[in-house]
């Protein structure tokens, strides 16, 4: 046996979009053993419900993360709403799904950029993010806010969208479709691409769903594990299936959430041709009584809003189960007996967010 | 609107049985939080198969300790750390043990102190 030697990687480095550290112990190159450590950005924002009324929270509830902020501020308000037996209004589910469906393309862009650019591939780095613009252009247009949306209110959302813009953004996406589809063509079937990614970091099926992975980290597992089907807001009412790939690999990862933008603009599409006419929002009086666990599909996947309150306008609880919380563990049994060359790849393909998971 | 939710109490003697039965059902491992209710704290356990949430409720005090399921679930070592940075509970047997440090928090054990006005109405009421 050769000589162990752990490594520091992170919470600074070059890959990283935010800080996370893990201790490599070593064999040579490979790694056997991984440690992981959190809490360099631990914020404690749940311990805010004390101090802030359960209306205004909803915008702690958007701040927790800067890239599925839209998705986390719903899944707050859908708790409330819940406990609080509120049935919005139709349109207003149906503008939510909208624009989750937006979040989920922004968050998949920004990812498959990084991910490029973890391996080294500038080019493709940059035209991610060249085709994220369209998306945020549409997200600011309809909600006035490019990383923070703040739409999303205990009884509805703030904003509405004209009949003619909603078929405005479906051109929109159909038009920039072409591009995406180049785009992922060269994820899907570039063979440097293929090279880097295949067989490298595999979870299999059973650690996946054990470990307790969701989203497209444990899709790429082919555990088809996807909340939207559970119908929340307008999802119900809409036709579509989960992007599984079975191979466990960083390549099938990443497949699924190259798949997954076109699932999307299906999604806003049907959501277009469906959208009732009607309000946005209703009067909402009194406060939650009672406890619920709400539960969405954000672009990493399963988000928990655990909301418990006394019927006062302080909740009792908000705590929050992000989706990278709960791809941690998966990620500790993915390094293990990888080459630590490929660290970086294996660590970004589970699309971290450490600072929506410290919250 | 969504499904009810049933939240199920069991004991701390039951925690490690339930989620070998859990497993063993085939339900994943979803959450372990905890909440702080007067002196007491209440931790809960969701399990999920196929959408379906199964639930389990402990109450304790802080000074009791916990068993850890992390023998059987192999990553509710994150939450029971979490458990245990924010509320001061001890949870004993954990695979990968912090031992405190898994937050950095300027104060110890923060989430174990209310600072709610409890004669605060609702505004909306």
């Amino acid at each position: 046996m050769s000589k162990q030697i752990t490594i520091p990687f992170g919470p600074q480095h070059p890959v990283l979009p935010e800080p996370l550290h893990l201790d490599l112990v070593l064999e040579d190159e490979k790694v056997v053993d991984v440690i992981p450590t959190i809490g360099y950005v631990h914020r404690g924002l749940e311990k805010l419900v004390e101090k802030r009324e359960y209306t205004e929270y909803v915008f702690i509830a958007e701040r927790i993360c800067g890239i599925c902020s839209h998705i986390h501020g719903q899944t707050y308000v859908q708790g409330i709403e819940q406990i609080m037996g509120l049935e919005i209004p139709e349109r207003a589910q149906y503008l939510r799904t909208i624009w989750s469906e937006y979040s989920r393309m922004h968050s998949h862009l920004l990812w498959l950029g990084l991910f490029a650019d973890s391996m080294g591939f500038e080019s493709v780095f940059m035209n991610s993010w060249r085709l994220r613009e369209h998306i945020l252009d549409d997200l600011e247009a309809t909600t006035g806010g490019r990383v923070i949306q703040g739409v999303c209110k205990v009884g509805g959302v703030r904003k509405d969208i004209s009949p003619e813009k909603l078929d405005e953004m479906v051109k929109g996406l159909r038009g920039i479709e072409h591009e995406l589809q180049a785009l992922m063509n060269v994820f899907l079937h570039d063979s440097s691409m293929q090279h880097r990614l295949k067989g490298i970091g595999v979870l299999s099926n059973d650690d996946a769903y054990y470990l307790g992975a969701v989203g497209p980290t444990a899709r790429g597992s082919g555990i088809a594990i996807d909340l939207r089907e559970t119908g929340y807001a307008a999802y119900g009412k809409i036709n579509f299936k989960p992007v599984v790939e079975p191979d466990g690999d960083c390549y099938a990862r990443c497949a699924v959430r190259a798949k997954e933008l076109f699932t999307s603009i299906d999604i806003i599409e049907q959501c277009v041709k469906k959208i009732p006419d009607g309000p946005v929002d209703m009067k909402v009086t009194g406060a939650p009584d009672g406890e619920f666990l709400s539960r969405a599909e954000q672009p990493r996947g399963e988000v928990i809003h655990y909301i418990k309150g006394n019927g006062k306008k302080n909740l009792v609880r908000h705590r929050v189960r992000t989706p990278t919380f709960t791809n941690i563990p998966p990620l500790v049994t993915l390094l293990k007996g990888c080459e630590l060359a490929d660290v970086p790849v294996i660590v970004l393909s589970i699309d971290p967010c450490i600072g929506c998971a410290e919250r | 609107m969504m499904e009810p939710q049933q939240i199920t109490p069991i004991s701390i003697g039951e925690v490690v049985t339930k989620a070998e039965q859990a497993k063993k059902d085939g339900n994943r491992l979803v959450q372990i939080g905890c909440t702080k209710i007067g002196d007491d704290f209440e931790i809960l356990y969701v399990f999920d198969k196929d959408y379906k949430l199964t639930n389990y409720r402990i109450t304790v005090k802080q000074a009791d300790e916990i068993p850890s399921i992390s023998g059987v679930y192999f990553g509710a070592f994150v939450y029971e750390n979490e458990i245990h940075d924010l509320y001061g509970i001890h949870v004993t047997g954990i695979n990968i043990d912090f031992k405190g440090t898994f937050y950095k928090t300027a104060i110890k054990h923060p989430f174990s102190v209310t600072i709610v006005k409890e004669d605060d109405s609702c505004q909306n009421k």
